[in-house]
């Protein structure tokens, strides 16, 4: 009797020290483009040479640069020099390692405590600096201020805005010891570092969905034994019920300008789409069919809903004006296609494909109604886009259950996110961030 | 005459009491003897001052109709099972019978697919297995219709057997 009591409390502390340790996702390069760009990333120079610098600068943005499967970034020890300032490059030494990119860069704690982060990206064939900024960060900010530098490269060499200094948002699943399970919403920086428990919960929690600003999110919770839709403030954790009606609430997801959600309710009797006015806290109601209307989605311009029903028999996207309509069928490739999600410009949505049991992700063309299939596992579902539109996020699951994974729009590059234990599902790539 | 009730009871509460603490070995022996005597022709007498304890009883019964309480579905339908009439038929003539008491129909579905999508699926079987129900009498009133969607799953496994054990209605008497 005293051993048992003894393993339940250890069994107690093991479990609350959980709460406060979210395990971080190890990021795996699966597949890269053919030709990746070739960048020489060469350690910062840092001002206190007494010590370690807080953060290995150049590691993060090499790392976030590999990991995009578009660059190859050059071993540290095979470095044939390590600059710090322009005049220091020897040109030729690269030219003769057939290097077209080098990055370097200083890293100067202030007087105030804080740091100054400087760098220079340079084209070694033409000799000249592609781009130089010195950016003011603090301890706390540096990783990130890695990120934006990754940012910066990506879009002065790739011709498109990088999404690392960007974050991600997931639910996670955990088995207690008793078998009994434990929900929670997490949030990451986009390469899996500093994750954090928004909401922890014995009961399911599901469809988390950004604001555009960045700062809220929206999601299901099942926490008093039915679904119900909360918005959640990110920083202060203070949170808002705003749909816990008889039957379904669910399927939050925002319109660009963060005024209005679209939510699938069943309170008049089935599956609709409803918008709901955050500020005014009315309700609108879209769709009216006695099939599953779920699942909206807006174009990114706000004027479109795009959702999932199978009034005509089986899963399928259709299309409404926001302003109400009449929905119109907009998938046509195979018996399955749910869980829509605009690409960024809107040209593409990206769903689910089912096919003979098999469930991908797919990339719907609006203007030809084509689907292009774009991930070969058996069961992906949950695509969200990266703000820039490059890449998709989504969930696979295998004989270990669900995990993360990334494909380029392209399917050129692959990415696994791999979580140390327990389930992760339900990503949802967070907005550009203003500094 | 009164007299004359009260022994029989007492006497079928003793015998059933007895034999039924043999079937089931970790029940408290109060549900047995009322479950015993709903089945008595004697207990009408008893039942007509505590309806409802003569009617919960019946649920506790693992040879009744209504010790079945799951409703399985095949792929992305909520269409109910012929095999499944007897369980319906009986949860609904128990739930006609005792108007006060409340079920939760929860509905669930398996992991394939959009999870929003499988959530309504969910809704969808339990409104089902709900509307049969009332058709064969029970009230509005009685019901509490809840779905899960994939988020719940009765097997945690990734395969056939799973997905068939997950796609399914829960009936649930609290």
């Amino acid at each position: 009797m005293f051993r048992k009591n003894f393993y339940l409390t250890l069994l107690l502390i093991t479990g609350s020290l959980a709460w406060f340790n979210a395990h971080a996702i190890e990021i795996i390069i699966d597949k890269g483009v053919e030709k990746p760009l070739p960048v020489a990333i060469v350690p910062f120079g840092w001002s206190q040479a007494a010590a370690l610098p807080p953060v290995d600068i150049a590691q993060v943005i090499s790392n976030d640069l590999s990991r995009s499967g578009r660059f190859s970034a050059m071993e540290e020890k095979d470095l044939p020099q390590r600059p710090t300032d322009f005049d220091g490059v020897n040109f030729r030494d690269w030219r003769l390692l057939g290097m077209e990119n080098l990055l370097i860069g200083n890293l100067t704690l202030n007087n105030q405590g804080d740091y100054d982060v400087e760098f220079r990206l340079i084209d070694i064939y033409k000799e000249k600096q592609i781009a130089g900024f010195r950016i003011p960060s603090t301890q706390a900010q540096l990783r990130r201020t890695a990120h934006e530098i990754s940012d910066i490269i990506y879009e002065k060499l790739i011709g498109i805005r990088g999404a690392f200094a960007t974050r991600i948002i997931y639910v996670t699943v955990n088995k207690n010891q008793d078998g009994t399970k434990i929900f929670s919403l997490q949030i990451s920086d986009a390469d899996g570092y500093n994750p954090q428990i928004l909401l922890e919960s014995n009961e399911p929690i599901m469809s988390p969905a950004w604001s555009p600003d960045g700062r809220s999110l929206a999601y299901v919770s099942f926490e008093e034994k039915n679904s119900a839709v909360y918005i959640q403030d990110i920083q202060g954790g203070t949170r808002q019920k705003i749909a816990s009606n008889r039957g379904i609430n669910s399927a939050p997801a925002w319109s660009p300008d963060g005024s209005r959600l679209a939510l699938t309710l069943s309170k008049d009797g089935n599956p609709e789409i409803y918008i709901f006015h955050i500020a005014s806290k009315t309700l609108r109601r879209v769709t009216e069919n006695a099939a599953i209307d779920t699942e909206a989605t807006w174009s990114s311009d706000g004027k479109m809903l795009a959702f999932t029903s199978d009034r005509g028999g089986n899963p399928q996207i259709y299309e409404v004006p926001v302003e109400g309509g009449l929905p119109k069928r907009i998938s046509f490739n195979g018996t399955y296609n749910a869980g829509p999600e605009y690409s960024p410009d809107s040209k593409s949505i990206a769903v689910i494909n089912g096919e003979s049991g098999v469930y991908r992700i797919g990339l719907l063309n609006r203007a030809t109604g084509q689907v292009s299939i774009l991930t070969d596992t058996r069961q992906d579902e949950s695509p969200s886009f990266a703000p820039n539109g490059h890449m998709i996020i989504y969930t696979t699951t295998g004989a270990r259950g669900n995990a993360l994974a990334a494909i380029s729009v392209d399917g050129s590059v692959h990415q696994r996110l791999a979580l140390q234990d327990g389930e992760v599902r339900e990503p949802a790539w967070g907005p550009f961030m203003d500094r | 005459m009164s007299i004359r009730i009260l022994f029989i009871l007492l006497l079928s509460l003793t015998f059933y009491g007895c034999s039924s603490t043999e079937e089931i070995q970790d029940d408290a022996s109060v549900v047995d003897q009322g479950r015993t005597l709903g089945e008595d022709a004697d207990s009408q007498a008893y039942g007509a001052s505590e309806g409802d304890h003569q009617g919960m009883s019946a649920l506790d019964d693992p040879n009744s109709p209504l010790a079945k309480r799951i409703i399985y579905f095949e792929y992305d339908s909520s269409d109910i099972g012929p095999e499944y009439r007897t369980t319906v038929e009986a949860h609904a003539a128990f739930l006609t019978a005792n108007q006060s008491v409340v079920v939760t129909l929860e509905g669930h579905a398996d992991e394939r697919g959009s999870r929003e999508y499988n959530l309504a699926l969910g809704e969808r079987r339990a409104e089902s297995v709900r509307r049969q129900m009332s058709l064969l009498g029970a009230s509005a009133t009685q019901f509490r219709v809840v779905s899960y969607g994939e988020e719940r799953p009765a097997v945690d496994g990734h395969d056939d057997y799973a997905w068939g054990q997950n796609r399914r209605v829960e009936i649930i008497y609290r």
